[in-house]
């Protein structure tokens, strides 16, 4: 589907793949509101919620404006079926308990924070001046899901088997968000897009320091058999956008 | 030793002698207490706007970024364990304060302002 051409269509495909992560993650997390371990950790984890809402409006409010004829943030989040999103299976499973979820954002925003330091460089203006303001945000996610880990690994014999745990189940879902098999090269060329391969490096030097501090072990487990970026996902996706869509398409133009 | 605490911004509670409440209430407790103190902007001072709950001082200063400068309200973060607070009682008001309240010679209102001087 990577064809770079004057529809835009490369660019939109790989934009939406940003903004889906984000969009999808946001749901996830929100669900921990009013159910975090205490209320302190709702508002934090609330905080990082809308932080990824937020890059999710942006982005898919930039992808949807590049579409003939365009198209609305809503409509792309709430009126496109689940084989039209992008996103990774990493965000879209169901959750866990806490140590899981921070597992989950522990990787997530050390992936975020590699992807935008690098693209408020690139060459198109939008996505530079989106990356720009996300490159903070998703420090301080990194940062609250350093903590955690750091605390709940190197914490007691159970929060350390938990975390262990928490971190085997996510690994295999890591290597998904450094393919670049949905991504035209010449994006990458033109220094538009960042090309996700180029990420794995310093993401994995940054986890494992983490781990290792945390004494925890680095897993060794094969990657899972994924495809969300070519909109093949996991079943719990369904149940997910279920939730998030139902409201806009019962009423449709509904505002509150 | 006082057994009185800053408590919640809400002045001093007691902490011995408190009956024990409710599971919620006993897991919440795993979590010390922390005042937390807020610089508006630079040459201000850190101004107490609350307190929270948190496992340790660098989670108690990430809680407070979540919980109180979620509207740039501040440039400066402190937390404080609550438990290092000493407080003054309530019963001590009338010994503490009260004498302060006719000693009218201790404001300064009894020169005179020479004129044309703003800003007295």
């Amino acid at each position: 589907m990577a064809v770079t051409g004057p529809d835009n269509s490369a660019l939109v495909g790989y934009v939406l793949s940003l903004g889906d992560d984000s969009l999808v993650a946001a749901q996830r997390l929100a669900e921990w509101i009013a159910a975090s371990p205490q209320l302190e950790e709702d508002v934090a984890v609330g905080n990082i919620a809308l932080d990824l809402l937020g890059q999710a409006r942006s982005l898919l409010t930039y992808a949807g404006s590049l579409e003939d004829p365009p198209r609305t943030e809503d409509d792309l989040a709430y009126f496109r079926d689940e084989r039209d999103f992008r996103s990774v299976h990493l965000v879209e499973r169901a959750n866990g308990d806490f140590g899981v979820t921070m597992a989950r954002l522990l990787f997530l925003s050390s992936y975020h924070y590699e992807l935008y330091a690098r693209l408020q460089r690139s060459a198109d203006e939008t996505l530079a001046a989106i990356a720009a303001k996300a490159v903070k945000e998703v420090d301080y996610h990194r940062d609250h899901a350093t903590m955690w880990v750091l605390r709940l690994g190197d914490g007691t014999e159970l929060s350390h088997a938990r975390m262990q745990a928490a971190v085997d189940a996510e690994w295999p879902y890591v290597e998904e968000l450094f393919g670049n098999e949905h991504l035209d090269p010449a994006l990458v060329e033109s220094g538009v897009a960042v090309d996700p391969a180029e990420l794995r490096g310093p993401w994995r030097e940054y986890v494992a320091g983490v781990l290792a501090e945390a004494t925890l072990t680095l897993p060794d487990v094969p990657p899972a058999v994924t495809g969300g970026r070519r909109g093949v996902h996991d079943e719990q996706m369904g149940y997910l956008l279920a939730e998030m869509q139902h409201l806009a398409r019962s009423h449709p133009g509904a505002t509150w | 030793m006082s057994d009185l605490q800053a408590g919640g911004g809400h002045g001093a509670v007691p902490v011995t002698g408190v009956p024990a409440r409710g599971s919620a209430e006993e897991s919440r407790r795993d979590w010390p207490l922390w005042e937390v103190f807020v610089r508006a902007k630079r040459g201000l001072n850190h101004v107490h706007v609350g307190s929270l709950h948190a496992p340790d001082a660098a989670m108690a200063l990430r809680n407070a970024r979540d919980l109180y400068t979620r509207r740039q309200e501040g440039v400066s973060l402190w937390v404080v364990p609550a438990a290092s607070i000493t407080a003054s009682s309530p019963d001590e008001k009338d010994s503490f304060f009260d004498p302060a309240g006719d000693k009218i010679y201790r404001h300064p209102t009894f020169y005179d302002i020479p004129e044309g001087v703003e800003h007295l």
